[in-house]
């Protein structure tokens, strides 16, 4: 940054007319031109990423509209959706009692309910994933138990932990657990059973007792397998909520959807759509940006 | 596999022991051998090895590829067992894996997500733990690290670092532990010539500085006469047994260019070229 400058100067003071015509015309250019052009490469990458969703989300609406526009339509176009649920869309946290209220506070009820389960499910998935992927016959005991009941739709536990628990924000919380313990359990093991010999011996070599080899190389050696399993858990747990809470009732953005259908505001069900979607790809990136960091070094080698 | 015939032990009690002198049996392999199991079917890869080694000796481990010098390694290392027969360190037994015979890895195995810096301290914290205060421990740590030429890079992780470096790095964790034995596992066989050549030369100063005890496996005749005090000869396996073990009768501190017309050097190097291409050639079917 100063080098130009200092070089400059010389050139100028002892051979004017050589300096004035390419120095003096080099350096001014050459100093300026990489802080607009860094400021154009950023404005450059920000148009790619941002430009084409956006176009294609207009196309999208515009075909929407016309497709769905006439007045008997049963689906709401866009337009329609914008002059009967425009105050869902600005205004997320309204309150007008307890019938009337935004969005933003029944998803917030949601994501209490996800944030109880899902943290259950991730701290008692990696803790039974590392044993099971420590130990030879764990794994040959619980893994086909696993892989069968993994495959269990998250609706089916419903009815039984509606059953068992009487309560249907327990279940809500319960359905979600079991939804997404499975995923983050069964990547947890495949991690930790793929940890290096290498490591292992520097373990056994510095006698790590199992509490260290746990922080120490468990931890960190499978971190990107046990984020794998967090992300896809964290998207079934998404998945659920909505269904579990239609079923079970009580409250949160799945009862506002069904109570919107019951009074048949379709705007409401559309925009609440576009919530769920825009958070559930909001939690997806924040578990996949925070593996990102933590996992940062374990990989490469 | 348990058919175990463990050799009598002598129930030498340590402290009765007088100081181990250089003269004395310091690292004892008794009879070893070693059968794998696989698939119902035994394979012998070691037959009844017998070696001593002395306080503050260099000593090399050579032989072809598959002639279980590495399991050997493993077996004082305490990461495999033994089948018959017993490793004595000290006149006591060892079967497990313990820092006082610290391994440098063929491939460094150093944790890649931890810096240069915490991988050495992660193996000081554990084994100093209660012996050294926290300050203690980053000087040592820091020592371990300016003793292969290392501190520069002590931010760096280990992707960062090239192949060398990574074994420097490797052989300061190993070196931290303070081991009564040092074990390195073909530890420059993955580096380039001339980066394998500082690493030994590193090595020898280290040795010379520190005068600690260590086992070197290696397949590269020049390294094990340039490097060590004893070179110990495998014949191939299966059934690997020693050879031969051959003296290495040169000063030190030695110099690589002047070795390379010593007529000592030459004639060790002749003889171990001669056992192993001349009388023990390799098979490549074995």
């Amino acid at each position: 940054m100063s080098m130009p400058a200092a070089s400059f100067e010389p050139q100028s003071t002892s051979a004017p007319e050589n300096a004035a015509q390419p120095a003096a015309a080099l350096p001014l250019p050459v100093a300026d031109a990489p802080a607009p052009s860094k400021l154009a490469e950023r404005v450059r990458s920000v148009a790619a990423t941002v430009l084409p969703p956006t176009i294609t989300l207009v196309a999208i609406l515009m075909l929407w509209q016309l497709a769905y526009g006439g007045p008997t339509s049963g689906v709401p176009s866009p337009l329609r959706v914008w002059s009967e649920a425009s105050e869902f869309i600005l205004k997320p946290f309204f309150w007008n009692g307890d019938q009337d209220f935004g969005l933003g506070w029944a998803a917030l009820t949601s994501l209490k309910r996800v944030a109880v389960g899902y943290s259950m499910a991730a701290v008692l998935g990696i803790l039974v994933g590392s044993i099971v992927g420590q130990s030879v016959w764990a794994s040959r005991g619980l893994d086909p138990i696993f892989q069968v009941l993994r495959t269990v739709p998250p609706l089916a536990w419903l009815p039984l932990s509606l059953a068992a628990l009487r309560d249907s924000d327990t279940s809500a919380i319960f359905v979600i657990f079991i939804t997404s313990i499975w995923p983050i359990l069964i990547n947890t093991a495949v991690g930790v059973r793929n940890i290096p010999q290498d490591y292992r011996n520097v373990a056994q070599v510095l006698r790590l007792n199992s509490f260290e080899f746990f922080w120490k190389i468990t931890m960190p050696a499978a971190a990107p397998y046990i984020f794998t399993g967090l992300r896809i858990g964290i998207g079934l747990s998404w998945l659920s909520i909505v269904a579990a809470e239609i079923v079970a009732g009580g409250s949160g953005i799945g009862i506002f959807m069904w109570n919107a259908y019951n009074s048949s505001h379709l705007s409401e069900i559309v925009v609440a759509i576009a919530y769920i979607g825009l958070i559930g790809f909001a939690l997806d990136r924040m578990i996949g940006f925070v593996g990102d960091i933590v996992s940062r070094g374990a990989a490469a080698n | 596999m348990e058919n175990v015939t463990k050799l009598p032990v002598q129930p030498i009690a340590p402290s009765a022991a007088p100081e181990v002198k250089s003269s004395e049996a310091y690292l004892r392999m008794d009879h070893i051998s070693k059968s794998f199991t696989r698939a119902g079917k035994t394979s012998q890869v070691l037959k009844d090895v017998n070696l001593t080694i002395n306080k503050g000796e260099f000593v090399a481990i050579i032989g072809h590829s598959g002639c279980g010098k590495s399991t050997l390694l493993n077996l004082i290392a305490g990461l495999t067992q033994v089948t018959t027969g017993a490793v004595l360190l000290e006149n006591r037994e060892v079967n497990a894996p313990g820092p006082e015979r610290a391994v440098v890895f063929q491939n460094h195995s150093l944790l890649p997500w931890l810096t240069v810096y915490d991988n050495v301290s992660l193996a000081v914290n554990k084994v100093f733990s209660a012996k050294k205060s926290r300050a203690e421990r980053h000087d040592w740590v820091m020592h371990n690290l300016d003793l292969v030429q290392m501190t520069h890079a002590k931010d760096k992780r280990p992707s960062e670092v090239s192949g060398g470096m990574k074994q420097r790095v490797g052989i300061a964790r190993a070196l931290s532990m303070e081991p009564k034995i040092l074990l390195l596992d073909e530890p420059f066989g993955a580096l380039d010539a001339l980066t394998r050549a500082h690493l030994q030369d590193s090595m020898m100063e280290i040795h010379q500085r520190l005068g600690n005890t260590m086992l070197m496996i290696t397949h590269d005749v020049d390294e094990a006469v340039l490097l060590s005090d004893r070179i110990v000869m495998m014949t191939n396996g299966p059934s690997a047994m020693i050879g031969e073990v051959l003296d290495v009768p040169l000063g030190r501190p030695r110099k690589r260019i002047e070795m390379a017309s010593n007529p000592i050097y030459l004639k060790c190097r002749e003889s171990v070229l001669k056992f192993l291409y001349e009388r023990h050639g390799f098979v490549e079917a074995a």
